[in-house]
């Protein structure tokens, strides 16, 4: 079985720009990593690239051996950077959208997870916090049965309780034979729940390491490893 | 009792501690099914690899059996919980007199402590 995110030798540029050089790694199942860097560093558009929104300059991305397309849209439940809900509908309605859309989708999960937030379902988008479609929109990502789910800053803006929540949903949702990305800098509140972490500085990978031997041999956290390396190197 | 965790060091040997004191204290009885690693991931917000690593390690010293399809359960041996609750005991009693010492008590003093605390606030009144 090929493993279900891979890079090979990804660039991507923009003009003159290099946003992503040169990238080399494989995600196996069953994994949640954090793909962590600072702000411009390439995470949002590897992200991109996984889901076939933009197209690489060089090299390739693959879902489960495959260039992202129809068939990788099926495996992949996606959390962009920003919030894309269609601003007409209220919560129930986007449920059901959302499920004619994804046969992996499950409503019932949905619906739960809504009650547990006190979101009501007759709710319109339009009416809804800020922090609250962030909400939603993560709701309607977890809540299907994919393969990898690619989580764009799920947590950048809502209080530390929902943050808590939020956290609690990924762990709580995906399945074993899954695999998780998410991408944030706000290290410190997701490193209890990551098996691994990639460093991203500047379009290079600098470090891909499993979060716990990172803790076992040099006795500190992740985000204390993620201060120091790019504290020392300016960025 | 709620789970925290110490960013700079691993977090399987935490959670080994915390679910080991479940266990001694009887939070988590002789033979009682224990939650799946899903469960406690969630409650201790901790990764699910995590935990299954930590219940290994459980399982190796013997606090935990797993049975192929009903889950995994504590040690049905009330004397192997008791050895540990002894065990767990004995390691709080040593850091407590290491403390004491540290602060230039000796034993006979801090057990005179004690005995005034107990005739003062008789089970701990003031805790």
């Amino acid at each position: 079985m090929a493993e279900i995110f891979e890079c090979v030798n990804l660039s991507k540029s923009y003009g003159s720009r290099q946003a992503l050089a040169a990238l080399n790694f494989s995600i196996p199942r069953g994994r949640i990593v954090g793909l962590l860097g600072p702000n411009g560093s390439g995470k949002t558009t590897l992200l991109k690239l996984a889901n076939g929104l933009l197209t690489p300059t060089q090299g390739q991305v693959l879902i489960d051996g495959h260039a992202p397309g129809i068939r990788s849209k099926r495996l992949v439940s996606y959390l962009p950077e920003r919030s894309a809900l269609p601003q007409d509908m209220n919560a129930r309605q986007l449920l059901r959208y959302y499920g004619e859309f994804f046969p992996d989708f499950d409503e019932q999960r949905a619906r739960q997870m809504l009650q547990n937030l006190g979101i009501e379902e007759k709710l319109g988008i339009k009416q809804m916090s800020k922090g609250t479609r962030e909400k939603v929109q993560l709701i309607l990502t977890m809540s299907r049965d994919a393969s990898l789910y690619l989580l764009d800053e799920p947590i950048g803006g809502v209080d530390p309780a929902t943050r808590e929540y939020i956290l609690r949903t990924i762990i709580g949702n995906y399945n074993p034979d899954a695999a998780v990305i998410i991408s944030t800098h706000l290290i410190a509140d997701v490193e209890q729940i990551l098996d691994e972490v990639l460093f991203l500085r500047q379009g290079q990978l600098v470090l891909q390491a499993d979060a716990e031997q990172i803790r076992e041999t040099k006795g500190m956290s992740v985000d204390a490893l993620f201060r120091e390396e790019f504290k020392c190197l300016g960025n | 009792m709620s789970w925290q965790f110490q960013g700079n060091m691993p977090i399987y040997s935490q959670l080994v501690e915390y679910l080991r004191q479940r266990i001694a204290s009887g939070y988590y009885a002789p033979g009682q099914r224990l939650p799946t690693v899903r469960e406690i991931a969630v409650e201790a917000g901790v990764n699910p690899n995590t935990v299954q690593r930590a219940m290994a390690e459980l399982e190796r010293e013997g606090l935990v059996y797993s049975q192929r399809t009903a889950g995994r359960f504590v040690t049905e041996d009330p004397d192997r919980v008791k050895t540990e609750s002894t065990l767990l005991a004995r390691q709080q009693i040593d850091a407590f007199l290491r403390s004491m010492a540290l602060l230039g008590y000796s034993r006979a003093q801090v057990l005179a402590i004690m005995q005034q605390e107990e005739e003062e606030h008789p089970n701990g009144g003031n805790l």
